[in-house]
């Protein structure tokens, strides 16, 4: 087996036979390259599974060896000679250059160490590793690290890799303590309230713009997103508002049944939906759907520096991009609630006819005596307040996508998150409002 | 060109995020009419000087002239304007995709004339004619070739005829036949129209067939170390670096023998 010489091709599958193995064809080889070097690795092979791996004997000039691999050390004079041989190669472990060189024989009266590689078979990146190791244990300890002794090939890919100075960059490591984690996290957390209600003011500046002629809109594009945010999301809001509806109701009917007030479970149905479910459950659906629509959108296309090209030209990506959407989910929304909240009574109502033996007028009377329409006006306010909730925080998130291709998936993440904990938010709020002005 | 007033003029400029700093100390004019490049390898703050220049990203310190008016201290108005008077080419054209070629040339006519929308058509047609998409007008970005998209993207930058054109990469993902053209287009609108035209390139063949003047950004130095014609440049160069980058020298053992310029030619002279 004969070192690694220039004549090894490039990139190609080798088929030589190893010491222990016979008639070794595996098509899986994959010999390796630096791009652009003119400059091999060994070969790689895959590993003999006989391979007893590593042993350590203390005793004898063979300080560390496996059936691959082999380090022996001699010493003249001042110097140690450390004899690399055999195969060297990933699969087998890794031997540490400071262990089984110095370690034993310690580096007192050593002020060199050069290398003799004559029966050195084939070897890959295990052997760099050990080499480097070795440098950087010669560097620390200032003994002399005869590089020529190496051959050519090794010495220049080892070169190679200390060709840039490890860059340093004032980036933190991870081991801040807790309180400092806290900290950061608190303040980017405000930060990014900051950043909403900012944006929040410059949607509202724009949008006032639009109605004085200051600034223009382009319909076609509210309309298409009105398109999209009404009849596209009519399916999955009537599933999701007539399961809702009948989960209640079920709960209700186990409640009241018990004391024998089933004739209630129409007003516990019509009182949650209008209240608050559809709005609720709709605000989630369209937090999903169409928050997470628009920040993929506007994301993407300030990836594409779309967005940038707009600002060149002098025209607001706020004006032009954001109002449109929001807008369309604010004025869509309170419809979306007011279908939600009878699809959700339709499903109540479904579960006492089949379930409770209630009639349809029985189920209507029950339902229209304690409800009020102040019940059914804020569900529809609530809407609202969520349509401009989903839309603004999916324009935002998109608007601070990053520059790279997961930004999107973040941006899309990050915008059903901020809507929806806005959602949850708003609601407590509006439900804490109407409390204390008894609505 | 020597004596004509400088349209753009870069004094002092430095370039940052956050507390990391990209370039300092960048001084440079572009004069009427030229054509001039800036070049410097990857993560050299090529891009990021544009983004100074057009307007998209505030200097962390000196200033940027057009015409003798300070961009960056101006109004929001005054630089509404300047900005109107530059036209840009993004790298990957950046055309709005949900928009035909028309609507994307027409937007900037729209919004920035009064035109009627029948005059704005004809003028989008003869745009989209100059650069040689005529009858593309419905076309939506997604349709078409990359070649054509940075085409179709140039069209709209020149849609207002502006005095500045800059071009981001004009060269990068086009094969050598179109990204040769769309270096033909660039002379021919600088002579033609006698647009001044900044081209920000790290393209070699691009920039020695259109630059007149080109600047080199050092990525070590972290400024300009070069400026000047770039055949002049690559005769005489000034430093290593830009040696290496105008010849393609690897930096590995091969710049020693075979190129013009030595390490110790530079101790002697």
């Amino acid at each position: 087996m004969s070192p690694l010489t220039s004549t090894t091709p490039f990139i190609g599958v080798d088929t030589v036979e190893t010491a222990n193995q016979t008639n070794h064809t595996d098509p899986a080889c994959t010999p390796c390259s630096i791009a652009g070097q003119d400059i091999s690795f060994g070969v790689l092979r895959w590993p003999e599974f006989d391979n007893p791996g590593r042993s350590i004997k203390k005793a004898g000039g063979s300080l560390w060896q496996s059936s691959a691999m082999r380090v022996e050390t001699r010493r003249n004079d001042h110097t140690l000679i450390v004899e690399l041989s055999g195969e060297w190669r990933m699969q087998s472990p890794l031997p540490r250059f400071d262990e089984t060189v110095i370690g034993p024989t310690g580096t007192e009266d050593i002020r060199a160490v050069s290398f003799d590689t004559s029966d050195l078979g084939e070897w890959d990146s295990s052997l760099l590793a050990f080499l480097i190791q070795g440098r950087q244990f010669c560097e620390e300890r200032g003994l002399e690290y005869r590089e020529e002794t190496l051959p050519g090939n090794i010495s220049r890919l080892i070169a190679l890799s200390r060709e840039v100075p490890e860059r340093v960059t004032d980036r933190k490591d991870g081991n801040t303590s807790f309180v400092t984690r806290f900290g950061e996290k608190a303040i980017a957390a405000y930060e990014h309230f900051l950043d909403l209600a900012r944006f929040t003011g410059e949607f509202a500046q724009s949008f006032f713009a639009l109605f004085t002629g200051r600034a223009r809109m382009r319909w076609r594009d509210f309309w298409l997103i009105v398109q999209s945010n009404s009849s596209g999301s009519l399916p999955i809001v009537t599933l999701i508002a007539f399961l809702v509806g009948v989960i209640v109701a079920f709960l209700g009917a186990v409640v009241l049944l018990r004391f024998g007030a089933e004739y209630y479970v129409s007003y516990l149905v019509s009182y949650g939906m209008l209240r608050e479910l559809g709005a609720l459950m709709t605000a989630i659906i369209m937090a999903g759907r169409t928050g997470a629509a628009f920040a993929a959108e506007l994301g993407s296309m300030k990836i594409t520096e779309e967005i940038d090209a707009l600002k060149t030209l002098g025209i607001s990506p706020i004006s032009f991009l954001v109002v449109p959407r929001v807008m369309a989910v604010f004025l869509m929304m309170p419809l979306l609630t007011v279908y939600a909240d009878m699809i959700g009574i339709i499903g109540g109502l479904v579960v006492n006819i089949t379930f409770l033996d209630i009639s349809v007028p029985r189920f209507f009377v029950g339902l229209l005596e304690p409800v009020t329409l102040s019940d059914a006006l804020l569900g529809v306010f609530k809407g609202a307040v969520f349509g401009l909730t989903v839309g603004l925080s999916g324009c935002l998130r998109g608007l601070q996508t990053g520059t790279d291709a997961g930004a999107v998936g973040q941006a899309a993440t990050s915008a059903v998150v901020t809507g929806i904990t806005l959602i949850i938010l708003t609601n407590a709020l509006i439900d804490w409002g109407a409390a204390l002005i008894g609505v | 060109m020597e004596g004509v007033e400088p349209t753009i003029e870069v004094k002092n400029l430095t370039m940052a995020y956050d507390s990391f700093v990209v370039m300092r100390d960048l001084n440079f004019q572009v004069r009427k009419g030229e054509i001039f490049a800036i070049m410097g390898g990857s993560g050299s703050g090529k891009s990021t000087l544009l983004k100074h220049l057009i307007g998209l990203k505030k200097p962390a310190g000196g200033e940027i002239f057009y015409d003798q008016t300070n961009f960056w201290e101006a109004d929001e108005k005054t630089r509404k304007q300047l900005q109107r008077r530059m036209g840009v080419l993004y790298q990957g054209g950046a055309l709005w995709s949900e928009m035909t070629l028309a609507e994307n040339v027409a937007l900037p006519l729209e919004e920035y004339t009064t035109l009627k929308p029948a005059e704005i058509r004809e003028i989008v047609s003869l745009k989209l004619a100059l650069v040689g998409l005529r009858g593309f007008e419905e076309f939506y970005p997604a349709e078409i070739s990359g070649g054509m998209r940075k085409r179709a993207a140039l069209a709209r930058a020149m849609a207002l005829d502006p005095d500045i054109l800059y071009f981001d990469e004009p060269s990068s993902g086009l094969d050598p036949i179109s990204a040769s053209r769309l270096d033909d287009l660039i002379l021919q609108i600088r002579d033609g129209l006698g647009t001044t035209i900044v081209v920000v390139s790290h393209d070699l063949e691009s920039i020695f067939t259109v630059a007149d003047r080109a600047i080199f950004l050092d990525i070590g130095e972290k400024t300009i170390t070069a400026i000047g014609n770039p055949d002049d440049l690559r005769k005489n160069p000034p430093n290593e670096e830009v040696h290496r980058f105008l010849t393609r020298r690897n930096v590995i053992e091969r710049g020693s023998n075979g190129s013009g310029y030595q390490k110790n030619k530079v101790k002697g002279s």
